[in-house]
């Protein structure tokens, strides 16, 4: 029944697309199954390493540092890495489930949810991720027309990504100077007049989903003050609850935070970042640009872990140039592959991909954000992708009948090929080390851990110089 | 700053902490985990992975826990590296629910 697929003589051939740290844990977990498989991880940049590189604050150093774990998977026999190829683009799905026995989808989430209210269009809102992708050198996203001459900002959303858009923004630029923080960011943010910062959440400090360590680094702003009004830190017996359900494994110590952060008195002459809870964006208000945002005072309703935030009194204006949304990410429908609408996902059970009458698609998986939606830490991926492989590896027997009715797909060979035909090709892993050796040249030159290429194009030519 | 398991761990040894880990600092003994301090990259996946609540970062730790930063530390070197996931001990499940979780 096998016919031999996962042996030496005939390996099972598998694409991985995407490049980020779920596509390296399905891959790491393919090559660590004892099966014999080849494995091509595809990527739509040259360089590897998704929201590692482009999400993970330049701040935070050792975070990023785990990319050394993917360089190693990189180079791994068995493994090619295939920069520069994007599905829907390069490839279709249907030519790389021709190509492979299996396809793993690890392409990450990439749209934002907006907050569907009134003057979200406003010059001077933006959405978190587009401010993200422009401090970390993102391709196409060094143009954000984002106006740092205003003195009040407000952030929507208490999330981590919420912090770490908070503190990049308050953080002296000398604290980033060493970072491999986008040149341009760093010029603006030199500029920058932000004097207040209002983090606003519909829920309450329970509820928030940002993490003590990350709540305590804003502590650590030289000039500014981090204030929380008592108030919001009175729970109610519902809120009581579920701070002392153990699976709230966070609650109790960002209180404790929150909770020296209320009673501290402000400096004088501080900058402001303010924790507003229980408060939802009403409405932004213009004309021509962003002036005011309406806030609607919110409270909770309903028995422990079902509390919805609902409208309490009457609403607030604050005056603010900026806003930023933060409230989620929310995928987009990948070209010929399902698409789950409600999550922004791919419909998926095990991490198998499921056709929309809920009958499994043969030979295709899914891991990482676009199986199981925007949340969890880099370590979450991993986990993730086990369960991914897992089911992969248990899907052999119709994985060699599948091979029996169309028989051995050409893998690797067979890419290339098609991208020749198309007057393509895919860069190497070494071309992505070149790329980052050259990326670190450029950064020492201004004291800078790495000055990240913006245009493909550069990229392009440091990976295979002349 | 790195993150310890702490006393929750003896006798459990879920080891979902270990399958969330994106660097492989855990190494594991006959009864318990452990973090390796100069490989943890601070990502904080191993936390709310863990069943038993054992694991903390440093800056966390009560005063009478701050030994484990030093046990920590020392049998990361003593004992191999643990990459996947173990099945829990004998008694696991008795213990957690003695811990209250």
């Amino acid at each position: 029944m096998r016919q031999g697929i996962g042996s030496a003589e005939a390996p099972l051939r598998v694409a991985v697309v995407g490049a980020g740290p779920a596509g390296f844990y399905t891959a790491e977990a393919l090559l660590d199954s004892g099966v014999a498989v080849e494995v091509d991880l595809l990527e739509q940049l040259p360089v590897p390493y998704g929201l590692v590189r482009y999400g993970v604050a330049p701040d935070h150093a050792r975070l990023k540092s785990v990319t050394a774990v993917f360089a190693q998977i990189a180079q791994r026999p068995g493994l090619r890495f295939h920069g520069d190829v994007a599905l829907g683009d390069a490839v279709s799905a249907q030519e790389l489930g021709a190509l492979y026995d299996a396809v793993a989808v690890c392409t990450g989430i990439d749209g934002d949810q907006p907050l569907g209210i009134e003057g979200e269009a406003l010059p001077g809102v933006h959405a978190a991720r587009d401010l993200v992708a422009w401090y970390n050198s993102r391709p196409g996203a060094q143009d954000l027309a984002i106006d740092l001459s205003q003195e009040v900002a407000v952030i929507v959303g208490q999330g981590n990504v919420a912090i770490d858009l908070c503190r990049i923004l308050a953080s002296p630029v000398d604290r980033l100077r060493g970072t491999d923080i986008a040149e341009h960011a760093l010029q603006a943010l030199a500029h920058s007049r932000l004097r207040e910062i209002h983090l606003v959440g519909r829920r309450g400090p329970v509820q928030a989903r940002f993490t003590p360590k990350e709540l305590r680094e804003l502590g650590t702003l030289p000039g500014w003050h981090v204030a929380v009004d008592p108030v919001d830190l009175q729970l109610g017996a519902a809120c009581q609850a579920e701070a002392a359900d153990p699976a709230a494994v966070h609650a109790a110590r960002n209180l404790a935070q929150l909770q020296a952060y209320a009673a501290q008195p402000a400096p004088a002459g501080a900058r402001l970042i303010r924790l507003h809870f229980h408060t939802a964006p009403l409405r932004l208000l213009g004309p021509q640009r962003l002036r005011a945002v309406e806030l609607q005072p919110q409270r909770l309703d309903g028995p422990a872990g079902r509390q919805r935030a609902v409208p309490a009194g009457p609403p607030l204006r604050l005056p603010a140039g900026l806003l930023l949304r933060s409230v989620g990410y929310r995928g987009r429908p990948l070209p010929g592959l399902p698409f789950e609408a409600l999550g922004g996902t791919l419909p998926q059970a095990g991490g198998r991909l499921l056709e929309p009458d809920g009958s499994v698609r043969g030979g295709w998986y899914a891991a990482g954000w676009v199986k199981r939606g925007a949340s969890g830490v880099i370590g979450s991926n991993r986990a993730c992708a086990a369960e991914t492989v897992a089911s992969l590896l248990a899907d052999l027997p119709q994985l060699a009948a599948a091979r029996g009715r169309r028989g051995t797909p050409a893998g690797r060979d067979g890419l290339a090929a098609l991208l020749r035909a198309r007057g393509r090709s895919a860069l190497g892993f070494d071309a992505a080390l070149a790329i980052e050796q050259a990326e670190r040249v450029r950064g020492a030159a201004t004291g800078k851990a790495a000055e990240k290429f913006i245009c493909l194009d550069q990229m392009r030519a440091a990976a295979r110089p002349l | 700053m790195p993150h310890v398991v702490t006393d929750n761990c003896r006798g459990c040894r879920y080891t979902d902490c270990v399958a969330s880990c994106p660097v492989a600092c855990f190494h594991a003994n006959e009864v318990r985990v452990y973090i390796d301090p100069a490989l943890c990259i601070d990502c904080g996946a191993c936390i709310p992975a863990c069943p038993v609540q054992a694991i903390v970062e440093e800056f966390d730790l009560a005063p009478e826990q701050q030994h484990w930063i030093r046990i920590n530390a020392e049998a990361a070197q003593r004992y191999p590296t643990l990459r996947n996931r173990l099945a829990p001990l004998d008694g696991a499940a008795a213990l957690r629910q003695a811990l209250g979780y």
